[in-house]
């Protein structure tokens, strides 16, 4: 008996054979070059309809304390795993510097104390993961504009990338926003966040906000500011970590 | 639908104009790759939320998750078990079977439902438009004073709960329950999800933050999304369903060239 192949058995494997086939075809289909590239105009397309359609220095919504939310939780790298950082995180950051350079006049090289002496901006804004969650939260900041006319940036640059010390697989993450995002207002180099000291888990001791852009634009950890031309030569060449590694989009406004 | 004469069952008549045959067909191919990238972008974070904020350590209206080796479904208190259907793993609250692409690539859903959201978008545009201007709306779409009738409502619901789909001259226009099923859709549940969509940008907010106020906050949003979505994805098995009713080789042909052969009608 157990030789026969029952009616109920045929059907149920010719149906999970032709669902197997269809999920081959349909990834074969998002596999192909041609049709990423097709895709990506949808992409482009996005990013330039937004930035033409819209005002590109109108501010992300603020909320009120109340509106915040009750837990804040934490996302990617939780503790960054490297010495240099453990030692600067025993020291409270003492020998830490920030360095902004690349295309500047002036590069710099800022302690924490420095940083949190420069006019601050506080805001409480919305994060959005680009999985799909949103939380409320507070931020305090040096605003990044003044770090950047403070460097000089030059003519050249396009493009302000940031370097991380946390590391994903052994490489460390880099994020990276253009010039409209860079002198926004609400862009800010955080050092506090919900009336407190940054913790490590949000980044201590400085992470970005580009309120307008979902959280994996808003690095933690940031080392190093760099202002470039063109992001070739950044990584993979895509602009960010995620960009890079797994194909998320470089403009994350949507 | 064309004007025309009246015709007896039998008789071929003009039923769809070239632009609702064009929309009908983009559309089929658009609303589902929109429907399966957007099942894959859930899969990211099963949860959904009424407000401005919601994540993990928030509560969530509606999870699909997993309790070790079985699936299940929560919308409020109300648990439903779902087997190996849905929440058969972690990042995976929709089967690979109904997702683009078909294991889990949140970056690539992202990049499908964005690039066909403009085809859903641009000539959604243009097709209100043409209704609007050829008068298809007020003449083939909006339902007449009589059909609204109580009466003839209840009349209709009746003739669809028992099958008896319109025949001859009755045939040639659209019946009252499906004027009201394609302006809920046209009109309704698709600019719905576009707008909720488009609230869920956070540089759309910065610039249009009247979306947040009209749908209470960006996680409400996102749970109006995926009902609008659920509601498009109802229309479309019951659109499906009924065309397999009325006969789906008339109706398909009627959806390719345009002609429609009017049921005969039924011997009293």
């Amino acid at each position: 008996m157990s030789q026969l192949i029952s009616r109920r058995r045929l059907i149920g494997s010719l149906g999970a054979g032709t669902g197997g086939l269809l999920l081959a075809a349909c990834d074969r289909i998002n596999a192909s070059p041609t049709v990423q590239r097709v895709l990506g105009i949808g992409a482009s397309a996005t990013m330039s309809a937004q930035r033409i359609v819209t005002d590109r220095t109108a501010l992300a919504p603020e909320f009120s304390a109340a509106e915040m939310s009750p837990m804040f939780r934490t996302n990617g790298t939780k503790m960054p795993s490297s010495a240099d950082y453990s030692t600067h995180l025993a020291t409270d950051f003492r020998d830490w510097r920030l360095v902004v350079d690349g295309l500047v006049a002036r590069p710099l090289q800022l302690s924490l104390d420095q940083i949190r002496r420069m006019p601050a901006r506080t805001q409480i804004t919305r994060h959005d993961c680009v999985e799909g969650w949103s939380a409320i939260g507070k931020w305090s900041g040096v605003p990044l504009k003044l770090l950047l006319d403070h460097a000089g940036i030059g003519r050249a640059a396009r493009f302000i990338v940031f370097h991380c010390a946390d590391s994903f697989g052994g490489t460390p993450y880099y994020e990276s926003i253009d010039l409209i995002d860079a002198y926004h207002p609400q862009t800010i180099l955080a050092w506090g966040m919900n009336d407190k000291l940054l913790e490590v888990g949000h980044g201590a001791p400085l992470r970005l906000r580009v309120e307008r852009q979902l959280g994996y634009k808003h690095a933690k950890y940031v080392m190093r500011v760099e202002a470039v031309g063109d992001l070739a030569a950044i990584g993979g060449g895509k602009g960010g970590y995620w960009e890079d590694v797994s194909g998320y989009q470089w403009y994350a406004g949507i | 639908m064309a004007e025309g004469t009246e015709a007896a069952g039998g008789a071929i008549v003009y039923r769809h104009r070239r632009a609702t045959r064009l929309w009908h067909w983009l559309n089929a191919l658009t609303i589902f790759v929109m429907l399966m990238s957007g099942m894959m972008i859930f899969n990211a974070h099963p949860r959904l939320y009424w407000g401005k904020y919601g994540a993990n350590f928030d509560r969530s209206w509606l999870e699909i998750g997993n309790n070790g080796s079985n699936g299940y479904l929560r919308i409020g208190t109300l648990v439903v078990p779902t087997g190996q259907v849905l929440g058969r793993a972690r990042l995976q609250a929709f089967p690979p079977l109904v997702t683009i692409p078909s294991s889990y690539n949140l970056a690539a859903g992202r990049q499908w439902h964005f690039a066909f959201a403009w085809l859903l978008v641009l000539p959604g545009l243009a097709y209100w438009l043409w209704c609007i201007v050829t008068g298809h709306l007020r003449r083939d779409l909006a339902p007449t004073r009589g059909q609204l009738a109580p009466k003839h409502l209840w009349q209709d619901i009746k003739n669809h709960a028992r099958l008896r789909l319109p025949t001859g001259t009755e045939a040639q226009h659209y019946n009252v329950l499906q004027k009201l099923a394609y302006l809920t859709v046209i009109f309704g549940l698709l600019p719905l999800v576009v707008l909720t969509g488009m609230t869920m940008s956070p540089s759309l907010d910065a610039a249009w933050p009247w979306l947040l106020d009209l749908f209470g906050g960006r996680q409400s949003a996102r749970s109006i999304h995926f009902l609008a979505a659920a509601g498009i994805a109802a229309f479309i098995l019951i659109h499906l369903v009924m065309v397999v009713l009325a006969g789906p080789l008339n109706e398909i042909r009627s959806m390719i060239t345009g002609r429609y052969r009017l049921p005969r009608e039924r011997p009293e």
